[in-house]
């Protein structure tokens, strides 16, 4: 089903400001686990040949292996709304591209879709327009993210693509506000 | 990987280093090694460069539920013990396994010696239903049920008669209640390569259970699975599903209810495809999962001998509207039908089981009352104290419920309460008088003569369950008994 109107964007609260200072004040550490996270992730290491796509993407071609390969540009929103833009070989699943870029997405299941660490909201209508519709399974997932939006995704379901060229991808400033008595899932 | 390589040749040249720490390491304790307990474990390690964090856990075995809850058919939820193995292998991460909170060292001992004590021992009692009969053989909390099959050495030798009936009836709806269901119902043939324990396969292959009745108070638009799990018992192989379609039939409240949670609306439309797709097609011999909505257990009955359960007395409800909660309540209506079976599991809940020191609310599912994490303590609404240095993760502090992500964002709340509160000043990192941290708990447990599972223990467990399970072709054959766990663990 696709849908006509705008992300809802999670409020920021204090809270979660104080939780991106010490996430930032710290990439350091962050690099070293990331750097050991991407071990099980290997699709994207295999030949990239077949993903020759023309012109359609404005992404740069740059040779690795002696082979043609093709990137997108994305940006990732830090959960404090700050940017960063990387580069992503087409045929790699975000989840992939955040863990190769040191951006702070969870992947506890690694990309088997048995949660929903992964979640990233697409910020503009027209990207989430052009992925798949989610299956069955993902949906399962995406009920149980926090902060769930109208363009929410699962990060390792969204697979680079020479149309998502400039896709803008928000980290939820997940709930930081508990209810004691356990999470209800947020209306959508 | 070129990268991973370097990586590991630059951890080995600086390991030394890192673990020399100053006075003014950040010591902090972290009690139980479940999900809450890592994922605290993880962030505190990322967010504050001088922690030094020791996990304690009174098993010789880490991961909590992930090894003793979560079902042995799904492997991909238990993936995430890589993300806490690379943690433990931190440098300023230690785990102390088969060392008991309460018994081998006090809560009072351990917040003298760390300068943060988180407690994660999560929720290892279960809630009672208060209805009469509920001691009778052949009645199980959920709970120790999971803790058979999945080889938990405490119900190691529970020994559920699954050859005395051909039906079971479970309390409850939620996902625990799925998970026992499946596994009562699946073909043994698809459970025999997975990590179950191999008690509970034999076991079921001479089950004779081929009946299940999921009993709930509420109705469909209530239920408190999610949809994944709904999605895979409704999709069995040869399973005959029975849903009373007059029980689908919802009031505006409920509406409004559904409206309210997508979960609950997606839980809701599945229940209703399946009633449609599975009318007519009814194979004598077949497996049977029965929805029953509405009913709540009155009394369990006694067999003529008194010596086991042979049924379940359930009443009738009904939904009422409950104050300003947009949420209904089931209350009886005075009908009752009894429902035979020789085997009830209860999941109804779990409850966290209280420890000397630790502020406990009785009245509210055993829950320790905090401010985002931080423990409160105080009789009265107009006197409470925040306990310094005390904080709580998990089961314990939000209630027996969620999933293992729930805990990710449960942990960032306490750490980043924590840090709060070392940035004001309000743990006292004393460069005088630091506390002994982790050389305090080993003098304790020294003089206490204890032997602690350290982290490398447990690899050693692991190493050996996955080799005895290669050769059933399984992904890992747990060791189940606490005298084996220890044997392999301390190699004695």
């Amino acid at each position: 089903m696709k849908i006509m109107q705008n992300a809802r964007v999670q409020d920021d609260t204090d809270t979660n400001r104080l939780l991106v200072n010490w996430l930032l004040s710290n990439s350091q550490i962050s690099t070293i686990q990331r750097d050991l996270k991407t071990g099980p992730f290997s699709p994207f290491l295999c030949p990239m040949g077949k993903f020759s796509f023309s012109n359609t993407a404005s992404g740069q071609t740059t040779e690795e292996d002696g082979k043609d390969k093709e990137t997108i540009s994305v940006t990732f929103l830090n959960k404090d709304g700050e940017e960063k833009v990387i580069e992503v070989p087409v045929g790699m699943s975000m989840l992939e591209a955040a863990h190769e870029n040191d951006i702070e997405l969870e992947g506890a299941c690694e990309g088997s879709l048995a949660c929903s660490t992964c979640h990233v909201i697409v910020m503009d209508v027209n990207y989430y327009n052009k992925l798949e519709d989610p299956t069955d399974e993902e949906n399962d997932m995406l009920d149980l993210a926090f902060g769930l939006t109208e363009t929410s995704r699962l990060g390792c379901q969204i697979v680079a693509k020479p149309e998502l060229d400039g896709i803008r991808l928000a980290l939820p400033a997940a709930t930081r506000n508990f209810a004691v008595d356990g999470f209800v899932p947020k209306p959508h | 990987m070129k990268g991973g390589f370097l990586f590991r040749g630059w951890k080995t040249l600086t390991s030394r280093g890192f673990c020399s720490l100053n006075d003014k390491s950040l010591r902090v304790c972290v009690i139980g090694s479940g999900p809450a307990g890592f994922y605290t474990a993880e962030k505190m390690l990322k967010a504050h460069e001088r922690a030094e964090v020791d996990i304690l856990d009174r098993l010789p075995t880490p991961f909590g539920l992930v090894r003793s809850g979560v079902a042995p058919d799904h492997p991909e939820t238990k993936i995430v013990v890589n993300q806490f193995s690379r943690a433990a292998s931190n440098e300023r991460c230690s785990f102390f396994g088969n060392v008991s909170l309460g018994s081998d060292v006090s809560l009072s001992e351990l917040r003298d010696m760390y300068d943060v004590v988180v407690v994660a021992y999560g929720a290892e009692s279960d809630r009672s239903l208060g209805v009469p009969g509920e001691n009778l053989t052949g009645i199980y909390s959920a709970r120790e049920f999971v803790w058979w099959y999945n080889g938990h050495p405490d119900c190691r030798y529970m020994a559920p008669d699954l050859k005395c009936t051909d039906t079971a009836v479970v309390l409850g709806q939620g996902n625990v209640a799925l998970d026992v269901a499946r596994i009562l119902l699946r073909p043994t043939s698809e459970l025999q390569t997975t990590d179950i324990a191999e008690h509970a396969l034999i076991s079921l292959q001479e089950s004779t259970i081929r009946k299940v009745y999921l009993v709930g108070r509420r109705g469909p638009a209530q239920a408190a699975c999610t949809a994944k799990e709904l999605r895979e018992i409704l999709g069995m192989k040869n399973l005959q599903v029975h849903i009373q379609a007059a029980d689908l039939v919802i009031s505006p409240a409920d509406e409004e209810e559904l409206k309210a949670s997508r979960i609950q609306r997606r839980v809701y439309d599945l229940l209703c495809k399946s009633a449609t797709s599975h009318q007519g097609h009814d194979f004598a011999g077949q497996q049977e999962l029965h929805f029953i909505f509405f009913r709540k257990p009155d009394e369990f009955l006694p067999s003529e001998d008194q010596s086991r359960v042979e049924g379940v007395r359930l009443e009738k409800t009904c939904l009422k509207a409950n104050g300003l909660s947009r949420k209904q309540v089931a209350i009886g209506t005075g009908q009752f039908e009894d429902l035979d079976c020789g085997l009830v599991l209860k999941s109804i809940g779990y409850k966290s089981v209280p420890v000397d020191g630790l502020p406990f609310d009785k009245y509210r599912a055993g829950v320790v009352p905090n401010l985002k994490g931080r423990v409160l303590s105080g009789d009265q609404p107009e006197n409470v104290n925040i306990e310094q240095g005390l904080y709580v993760v998990g089961w314990l502090k939000r209630g027996p419920t969620g999933i293992v992500a729930t805990n990710l964002y449960c942990a960032e709340e306490t750490v980043t309460s924590i840090l709060e509160d070392i940035n004001e000043g309000l743990i006292a990192l004393r460069s005088g008088s630091p506390k002994p941290g982790r050389q305090g708990l080993l003098q304790v447990l020294e003089d206490k003569n204890i032997r602690f599972v350290p982290f490398r223990g447990w690899e050693k467990i692991d190493s050996k369950e996955k080799l005895e399970g290669q050769l059933r072709n399984k992904p890992r054959e747990k060791l189940t008994t606490w005298d084996e766990l220890l044997k392999v663990a301390l190699g004695r």
